[in-house]
Order: structure tokens, then C-alpha cells, then sequence
């Protein structure tokens, strides 16, 4: 429990900390969402001051981060500028359509990541491991942009999959199954592209931490024992190799909500990604530092669900004692 | 007496990398024969890389041998498919030289030694852990200490799990990998008389390998001198530390280290 306990303390400093430098960084860079209005001649110095001053923008920076602060614990996070809106209902409504994408294609690379990353290490030199390490080589020396867009063309050009947006006109009059079929039509391309993306880092990484283990003696004790040899693998091997894995899925969640931005923007899913980048565009400062923090949530939460699954799967962490 | 053990020309090459289209393989075990008489303890001593370890995985099934035999008992081993060399594992088994890596950092004592009951499907719960606390008495572990993870125990300690993990199955063959060599030499003398208490009272064959002849001397009855993946002299263990044929003995046992009181100086053995 005060593992936990601890891991929570960390955390909450943690999203302080993040909070107040993106907070800082966002207000200091030069420019802001009213800057453009002082541009054109119909919208006179008077008005933009009265509504930089109605966006408390002419405040001192330690009271604008308190007042800040202050509409997070409401749960506002802050007021968008061009939508004219809370921040946090709007970035939630976002963040849910990039968590369907990113969860789906997370689980979807690690369900492919874990067995194939096995068989490599547990085929070191051989055709499979060779073919593997060749194919990843490939994926991953092809920008994920590229790689994208070449889905995009794709699609286009035969008109299997849609090429945008997350439903199709009238999904509300389909049946259930029809739903179902609508969205994972959607999700199929960019779904592809991010497991593309990370799926040959993954399959690394599985491969170089179950390679580290199978030459431990206690596996070779165990195999001269008689275990066969998929057991050997999948539940000794694997789960001897399993702690770094964990940390990495851990992380691999905290950039769930980061790490879709490229590929929602080039296939026009309407997710967080898009809206940050015009939020960024337009200085938009409160959707932008929300976005981040929203971001910091999920790596911490990220971060905390591996410490849970460490905790389960390593009995020399309940008793703290991994570290010797 | 028919032997336990017999091993007739063995061969092993290692796959190297492919270098312009050819297999490059590397010879680890080059015609290597001989024989243990059961209850018996045969060493195998030479210098890193010879290719002592490479023998014991063939033996133990661990390595697929590239020709030769091994036969165990009467039974031929290299040839088996998994199925029938699962059946016939039990019978050769390993310890080996780091004990703090060659035990399941996860288990606790009494889970290490029932384990490979539990691969063989050998026994109940309750059975396998009643069988795993008394062998784990017999090798001189306390009852206290039972509950603990290997990472809880001294050096010593883990090298009697790893024997009591060996004998559980009650094989006929012991591998001893370089089973002493990591431990320090008050906790090795203890560990050796263990050896040699084990195999009177449960009439247990050792295959001894090592790089010290000294130990050697004093376990085995039997010793082979292996050089570049070849046995290069073999015989009665006095009679190969007394009157060594050939050069990598006489070289081995200049390199023993022994503690001369009165000259005040280690000298050669």
C-alpha cells in the first residue's frame, strides 16, 4: 500500500510540475489567440483590449495559473478562445474518438508484438527471426507519414475502406451490427497506420528482453526438468522477461493520446490530434495546455497501471526486494 | 559392471553466421568417448572453452549433439524426439555454476524444488511440497528458510536448492557444471562433502566438470583432460594428477594453486 501510496505522491507532483511549465511556456511564447484581431481594421485596439481583458489575458501570470488552477479543480480546465467553450468538454469529446483508435491499435500491436517478438528471439539466426528482423528494419526506416498516406491513396483509390471522419451519414438509423461494421470500417486505415508505427519497436524490444532470458541457467534448470518447450517460452521466458515489457506498455498507454496526432491529421479522424494542432496554430492557450495536461494524465496513469501489473507479476517487488 | 553413461564420438558444431552464402560452423565437440561406471564420479577439467559445458548440455538433452551417441542406462538419448527425451530427462540432471542465476528469482525455496515435480506431473500439491521440504532438508537447508526466495539465501545455500532442485526428480545422472566454482572455499569444502555424502547414501553417478584439478582430485574417481573439444588423456584421477601424459595436464596442474605453510608460498600442485 505505500508502495502505491508513494507511486501517488509522485504522480501528483509530477502533474503539478508539468502543469505549471506548460503553462509557462505556453504564455510566454510570443503572441496570442487576439493577436491577429489587432490586424484587422473593422475590430478596433479598444475592443481586442476589453476581450483580452475579459480573458483575464492582461493579468499578472502567477494569478492567471491560480485562476487556472482554480477552473481545473471545477473541472473547466480553462476557456477556449475560438470555440468559445470549456476546455475540458471539449477535449474530452476529442480524447475519446483518439482512444478508440490508439487503445485499438495498442492491444493490436502488442497481441502481434508478444508472439512474434517470442518466436524471433526464440529463433535467434534462423528463417523467422532473420524474416522478422528484416521486416521490422523495413517498417521502421518508413516514416509512419509515408506509410499513412500510402493507406490514404489506398483507400482512394479502391474504394474498400472510407477515407475520413469516424461514422458514416445516418449511422444512427443502422442496426447494432451495422454500427459496429460503420465504425470499424472507419477505424481500419488509421488503426493500420499506428500499428505500423509501433509495432516494429515493440517486436524489438520483446525480442531482445525474451533473448536475455533464455540463456539464464534457472531456463536451462527448467528445460533439462522436461517442460515443453512453448511453456518454457511463454510462461518462464516471458514472464522472467516480463518487468522492462510492462514499464514499456505502461509508457506505450502514456503516449496513447500524443502519438495519434500525425496520423488522425493526415486521415481526417476527429480526434485530439487535429484539434491541438489548431489550437496550436491559433494560440488557443487554454485547449493547448489542457491538451498536454491531458496528455500527463494519461502517462502517469499509464505508468501507475505498469506499477500494478509489476506488482502482480513480480513477488520480489511486494516484498521490495527486486532491487538486489 | 555395465556403465551409466556412454559416449561414443561426439560431435557438435555450433551454426556460425552466413558469410557469403556458406555456413561457417565452428567444431565444439570434436569425437569425444567415454564412459561413467554407475555410483561412480568422473571429472571433466580443462581450460575455458574446451568444451566441457558444451558436453554436459549434450548429455543433459539440451544441445542436439551433430553425431556420436549417448546411451543412458542401455538407452540410446540423442536420437530421441521431445516426447520420449521429456520421459527420459528426469534421469540427467544439472547443476550449475552461478547460483544466483540458475534459480527462478520468482520462486521461493520450496516452489524451486517441487517445480520439476509439477513439469513432470509428477504427485498432488501437498505431495510434491512434503517431497520438496524433505529433500530440501536432506541437502542441509533449515525449515525456517523454507518460504524464502532464492535471492534471500547465501551463495552456498542457493548451490544446496539447486542440488535439492537436481535430486527431486531422483535422477541417476548428476551434472555438476562447474558447481563449485563460484562459491568460496570454506563453503566449497562444505558443498563437496555434501556431494559426497549425497552420492553414498542415494548411490548417485556425477559427471564433475571443472577447471580445478585440485577439487577434481579429491571428488572424482575418474578423470578426462579435454582440450579444444577433444579428450586429450582420461584415466584414474590419482594416476592423471600424479603422472600426467601430456602437456595440458602437466599445465593445469602447474596452475593449481596450493598453500604451502612451511615455504610460506602457493605452489604448483
Amino acid at each position: 500500500m505505500r508502495y502505491f501510496l508513494r507511486r501517488l505522491i509522485q504522480a501528483a507532483f509530477l502533474l503539478t510540475g508539468v502543469s505549471i511549465l506548460t503553462f509557462l511556456f505556453s504564455t510566454l511564447a510570443p503572441g496570442n489567440y487576439f493577436d491577429e484581431m489587432r490586424l484587422n481594421p473593422q475590430i478596433s485596439p479598444e475592443t481586442v483590449a476589453a476581450l483580452r481583458a475579459q480573458y483575464q489575458l492582461d493579468q499578472p501570470l502567477p494569478l492567471r495559473y491560480g485562476r487556472w488552477v482554480n477552473s481545473v479543480l471545477h473541472g473547466e480546465m480553462g476557456f477556449s478562445f475560438a470555440y468559445n467553450s470549456p476546455v475540458r468538454p471539449l477535449l474530452w469529446t476529442r480524447a475519446r474518438n483518439t482512444l478508440l483508435l490508439t487503445l485499438s491499435a495498442t492491444l493490436i500491436a502488442w497481441a502481434l508484438a508478444l508472439p512474434l517478438g517470442v518466436l524471433s528471439a526464440a529463433t535467434r539466426g534462423r528463417l523467422p527471426d532473420r524474416s522478422l528482423s528484416w521486416a521490422t528494419a523495413a517498417a521502421l526506416v518508413i516514416p509512419d507519414l509515408v506509410f499513412a498516406l500510402a493507406l490514404l491513396i489506398l483507400a482512394v483509390r479502391s474504394g474498400w475502406f472510407p477515407t475520413g471522419g469516424i461514422v458514416s451519414v445516418g449511422f444512427e438509423s443502422l442496426s447494432p451490427i451495422q454500427k459496429f461494421l460503420d465504425l470499424a470500417s472507419h477505424m481500419a486505415l488509421p488503426v493500420l497506420a499506428l500499428v505500423f508505427s509501433a509495432l516494429p519497436a515493440l517486436l524489438r524490444h520483446v525480442r531482445a528482453a525474451v533473448r536475455e532470458v533464455l540463456d539464464a541457467p534457472f531456463l536451462r534448470a527448467a528445460a533439462s526438468h522436461g517442460i515443453p518447450r512453448r511453456i518454457l517460452l511463454y510462461r518462464y521466458a516471458l514472464r522472467a522477461a516480463a518487468n522492462p515489457l510492462i514499464s514499456l506498455f505502461g509508457f506505450s498507454i502514456g503516449a496513447l493520446l500524443s502519438g495519434s496526432l500525425l496520423v488522425e491529421v493526415v486521415m481526417s479522424w476527429p480526434g485530439l490530434g487535429p484539434l491541438l494542432l489548431e489550437s496550436i496554430l491559433a494560440r488557443d492557450l487554454y485547449v493547448v495546455i489542457g491538451g498536454v495536461l491531458f496528455s500527463t494524465i494519461f502517462l502517469v496513469a499509464g505508468n501507475f497501471l505498469a506499477d500494478i501489473f509489476i506488482y502482480w507479476a513480480d513477488p520480489r517487488i511486494r516484498t521490495g526486494k527486486a532491487a538486489r | 559392471m555395465q556403465p551409466l553413461l556412454i559416449v561414443e564420438n561426439l560431435e557438435k558444431r555450433y551454426e556460425g553466421a552466413r558469410r557469403l552464402g556458406a555456413k561457417n560452423k565452428a567444431p565444439a565437440l570434436r569425437g569425444v568417448s567415454f564412459s561413467i561406471s554407475p555410483q561412480s564420479t568422473f571429472a571433466l577439467v580443462g581450460e575455458s572453452g574446451s568444451g566441457k559445458s558444451t558436453l554436459a548440455y549434450c548429455i543433459a538433452g539440451l544441445e542436439r549433439a551433430t553425431s556420436g551417441n549417448i546411451k543412458l542406462d542401455g538407452n540410446e538419448i540423442t536420437e530421441l524426439d521431445p516426447k520420449r527425451l521429456r520421459v527420459l530427462r528426469p534421469q540427467i540432471q544439472l547443476v550449475f555454476q552461478d547460483p544466483a542465476r540458475s534459480l527462478n528469482p520468482r520462486f521461493s525455496a520450496v516452489e524451486t524444488v517441487s517445480e520439476p515435480l509439477l513439469v513432470q506431473g509428477r504427485m498432488g500439491k501437498q505431495e510434491r511440497e512434503d517431497r520438496a521440504r524433505a529433500v530440501l532438508s536432506q541437502v542441509g537447508i533449515p525449515q525456517e528458510k523454507i518460504p524464502l526466495r532464492a535471492e534471500e539465501f547465501s551463495g552456498g545455500q542457493r548451490q544446496r536448492l539447486a542440488i535439492a532442485r537436481a535430486l527431486v526428480l531422483e535422477p541417476k545422472l548428476l551434472i555438476l557444471d562447474e558447481a563449485l566454482s563460484a562459491l568460496d572455499c570454506s563453503v566449497q569444502a562444505q558443498i563437496a562433502n555434501l556431494l559426497l555424502e549425497l552420492q553414498s547414501s542415494l548411490g548417485l553417478t556425477y559427471l564433475f566438470i571443472t577447471h580445478d584439478l585440485a577439487m577434481a582430485g579429491h571428488l572424482a574417481d575418474e578423470i578426462a583432460v579435454m582440450e579444444s573439444g577433444k579428450i586429450v588423456e582420461m584415466g584414474a584421477a590419482e594416476k592423471v594428477l600424479r603422472e600426467p601424459e601430456q602437456e595440458t595436464t602437466r599445465r593445469l596442474i602447474a596452475a593449481t594453486p596450493r598453500l604451502d605453510i612451511a615455504a610460506g608460498q602457493p605452489q604448483g600442485l
